[in-house]
């Protein structure tokens, strides 16, 4: 019988570069797959032979859209292999630089990335002709997320005020003010936004995840927490490497993370709500029911309605430490560096995102290993279009493409930074 | 009334972060402007509707790392009245050149299973050095106000007025109290103003994320570098980072090279599994 295959050659609306083969043969879907074509960078290699100080400016480079979550996993590893710990106001700081991040990415890919595909526009800024209230209110909530990341750390992207052991300088208390007027407007706009994404056309489709996240004992998780999964996994996070591995695919320039016993897993807003729908403040999950959505939520289309969510929880949350605010005495705790290993996962906005480094007694980086959040959802993104892509077999390629494009922005994938290259554990057997 | 036809705008994307680009994105307040005075006929970061050539202006980001690109670079210009190259790594081959200073083969001997799927060129080059550019926008990221003058120049056919001295006139601009006075080694006398001085501003020295200004003493800095307490091995990663393979910052970064730091990037391979 026929054999069909559906190309998408260059995927629109993701950071990076990929393609989408499906293969459909004798009416099944044989094959999908998720084709990163992002030319290596290398990030692991050539991190070795630099001193600890840098390393948070350098990784920051891997991905323009969430070097927060670069430079505040490599601290907390760095951090964790020198025995430093940095708490009180610098940590609520770190949180709230991360708040920003956040807000601004979410908002971006709300708006301008996933919002299109499902009021069937080209782009955010087509979409403005009709939605102009939309568009304005996703870029004003855009813009407060950098503002607070340029008020916290010089710029939105690549910022320089990140440092091992905390910051390189503090704000005061009047630096930090005017910014709580535009993140309570923001947090309006936010409320306003989940109302409006909850209302779109949802295709009817759930999937039963391996849900992965940080979980900390009384936080919604950024920076900190055990590793945890619905399926029984509750780990330290310098233990990733016993449960996940990564293998590399002939098709992909970015490797894929599978569970070492169970195979796919997700990353992301859809995998942190689920496990950590108890974390939320009671203003968030009542927004959530209003908006319909379950404390576990399979449908991976409604990721988006979990984005806003997260902007207003970031808003609140950041208005929170910023009313709890006084400045430090230091801007950052004193660092010795001494030879071991460290480990840090944070959680970018896309999802996890895991760091090991071993140093020298100098400080120096031995070995660096990173393992970002596309790496990790790729399986899981193959899965979703194969499934996505039988619902629908009947329909004009056309069809099929724009669903599964859609189905891929459902991960908000940053491909630049998946395509970087790391240690291979390989088993021959 | 005929309606005249608005320019036509390409962005386009080659080894890089995605950070040159998504200061585009980033000016919230001039975006819906913007698209109101030119058409976005390319730019898949942005959007599916991809329109073909030719464009009046291409903007490109990031650094040429595979033949394939060197060949897509070209089919590019062919395309393009202007071409422009916002940042580091489009203007100086960028962060990813530091493997022109490795045996690429044992840095992917290092990190890939399979080699054999893997290509790529043994050097990370800027754009310039494939085809003809009408001007290059420093940074890592560039300045979004720089990148929006940028666009405004070309659409109205003037040069863009983008200053070329040094970060140290952006911090007597500010009144931002000079760091290296008190201690603290910065790459700002060198490096390409742009930024407004951010680093000297959160008390920390400049790292010379946009790049070599156009007549940079290096020489002289290095030796005051030293005079506050540098190692060798210090100045030459200062120099060999974001804009490693731009001349200035090359030659400074091989003069205090350390043999050590050499060994560990270019031999010590992972053994596998
Ligand atoms: S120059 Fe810097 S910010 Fe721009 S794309 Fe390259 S790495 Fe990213
Ligand atoms: S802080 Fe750096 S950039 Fe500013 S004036 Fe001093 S040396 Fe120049
Ligand atoms: S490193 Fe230098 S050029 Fe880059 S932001 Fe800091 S001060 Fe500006």
């Amino acid at each position: 019988m026929a054999t069909r295959t559906i190309l998408v050659d260059y995927l629109a609306r993701v950071e990076g570069e990929g393609a989408l083969d499906i293969e459909v043969h004798d009416g099944r879907v044989t094959s999908a797959r998720l084709r990163i074509f992002e030319p290596p960078r290398f990030f692991e290699a050539f991190l070795r032979g630099r001193g600890y100080a840098e390393t948070p400016d350098l990784v920051a480079r891997i991905c323009g859209i969430c070097p927060i979550a670069y430079q505040m996993s490599a601290v907390h590893a760095i951090e964790n292999a020198f025995g430093v710990t940095v708490s009180g106001q610098l940590r609520a700081l770190r949180r709230l630089i991360y708040c920003g991040e956040w807000i601004e990415s979410h908002a971006l890919h709300i708006v301008m990335l996933h919002a299109p595909d499902f009021l069937g526009f080209p782009d955010g800024i087509r979409m403005a002709s009709e939605q102009g209230d939309a568009v304005r209110n996703g870029l004003a909530l855009k813009k407060t997320g950098n503002a607070l990341m340029r008020l916290m750390g010089g710029r939105e992207i690549h910022p320089v005020n990140v440092k091992t052991g905390g910051f390189y300088r503090v704000p005061s208390r009047a630096e930090l003010e005017p910014i709580g007027e535009s993140l309570e407007r923001a947090r309006a706009l936010a409320v306003g936004l989940v109302r409006w994404v909850s209302s779109f056309p949802f295709p009817d489709y759930e999937r039963d995840y391996e849900f992965v996240a940080l979980r900390h004992p009384d936080e919604y998780p950024f920076n900190e927490g055990r590793l945890v999964s619905n399926r029984g996994i509750d780990i330290d996070i310098a233990d990733y490497e016993t449960e996940f591995e990564e293998r590399q695919v002939a098709h992909s320039t970015a490797l894929h993370a599978l569970t070492r016993r169970r195979g796919a897993y997700l990353v992301g807003p859809l995998a942190r709500y689920a496990l950590n729908f108890d974390r939320l403040p009671a203003s968030v999950q009542a927004l959530a029911r209003g908006a319909g959505l379950p404390p576990v939520c399979k449908n991976p289309f409604q990721s988006i309605i979990v984005r806003a969510l997260e902007i207003v929880y970031a808003c609140e949350e950041a208005l929170k430490l910023i009313a709890a605010y006084e400045p430090p005495e230091c801007a950052a705790v004193t660092v010795m560096p001494r030879a071991g290993t460290g480990f840090g996962c944070t959680e970018a906005p896309r999802g996890l995102l895991w760091h090991r480094y071993e140093f020298a007694p100098d400080g120096t980086i031995e070995r660096a290993r990173i393992v970002p959040p596309t790496s990790q959802n790729q399986p899981s993104i193959e899965a979703d279009l194969a499934a996505v892509a039988s619902m629908i077999l009947d329909q004009p390629d056309d069809v099929i493409r724009a669903r599964c494009e859609q189905a891929i922005r459902n991960y908000d994938p940053c491909i630049s930074c998946s395509a970087h290259f790391l240690k291979l554990s390989v088993r021959r057997t | 009334m005929s309606e005249r036809r608005h320019p036509r705008l390409a962005v386009w994307k080659f080894a890089s972060c995605d950070g040159c680009q998504l200061s585009l994105l980033d000016c919230e307040d001039e975006l819906l402007t913007l698209a109101s005075v030119i058409e976005i006929a390319n730019f898949p970061e942005a959007s599916r509707a991809v329109a073909p050539g030719p464009y009046d202006l291409s903007l490109v980001e990031g650094s040429i790392t595979t033949e394939h690109d060197a060949e897509r670079i070209r089919m590019v210009r062919a395309q393009s009245r202007h071409l422009v190259t916002i940042g580091a790594c489009a203007t100086a081959g960028g962060i990813q050149t530091l493997k022109n200073f490795a045996d690429v083969n044992a840095f992917i001997a290092a990190v890939y299973a399979s080699p054999q799927y893997i290509a790529t060129l043994s050097t990370s080059t800027p754009i310039s050095a494939h085809v003809p550019v009408d001007y290059e926008l420093q940074g890592c990221p560039v300045n979004k106000v720089q990148l929006i003058e940028v666009i405004s120049a070309f659409l109205a056919g003037r040069k863009p007025s983008i200053a070329a001295h040094s970060v140290c006139v952006e911090c007597k601009q500010h009144g931002t109290v000079c760091v290296m006075v008190q201690g603290m080694p910065c790459l700002g006398p060198v490096t390409h103003a742009g930024c407004g001085a951010i680093c000297p501003s959160f008390r920390r020295g400049c790292y010379g994320c946009y790049g070599p200004m156009e007549t940079p003493n290096t020489t002289a800095l290095a030796r005051e570098w030293q005079a506050l307490g540098a190692a060798p091995r210090d100045i030459s990663r200062a120099f060999r980072t974001f804009y490693a393979a731009a001349e200035p910052f090359r030659k400074e970064s091989v003069v205090h090279a350390d043999i050590t730091h050499d060994d560990i990037t270019n031999g010590d391979q992972d053994d596998p599994g």
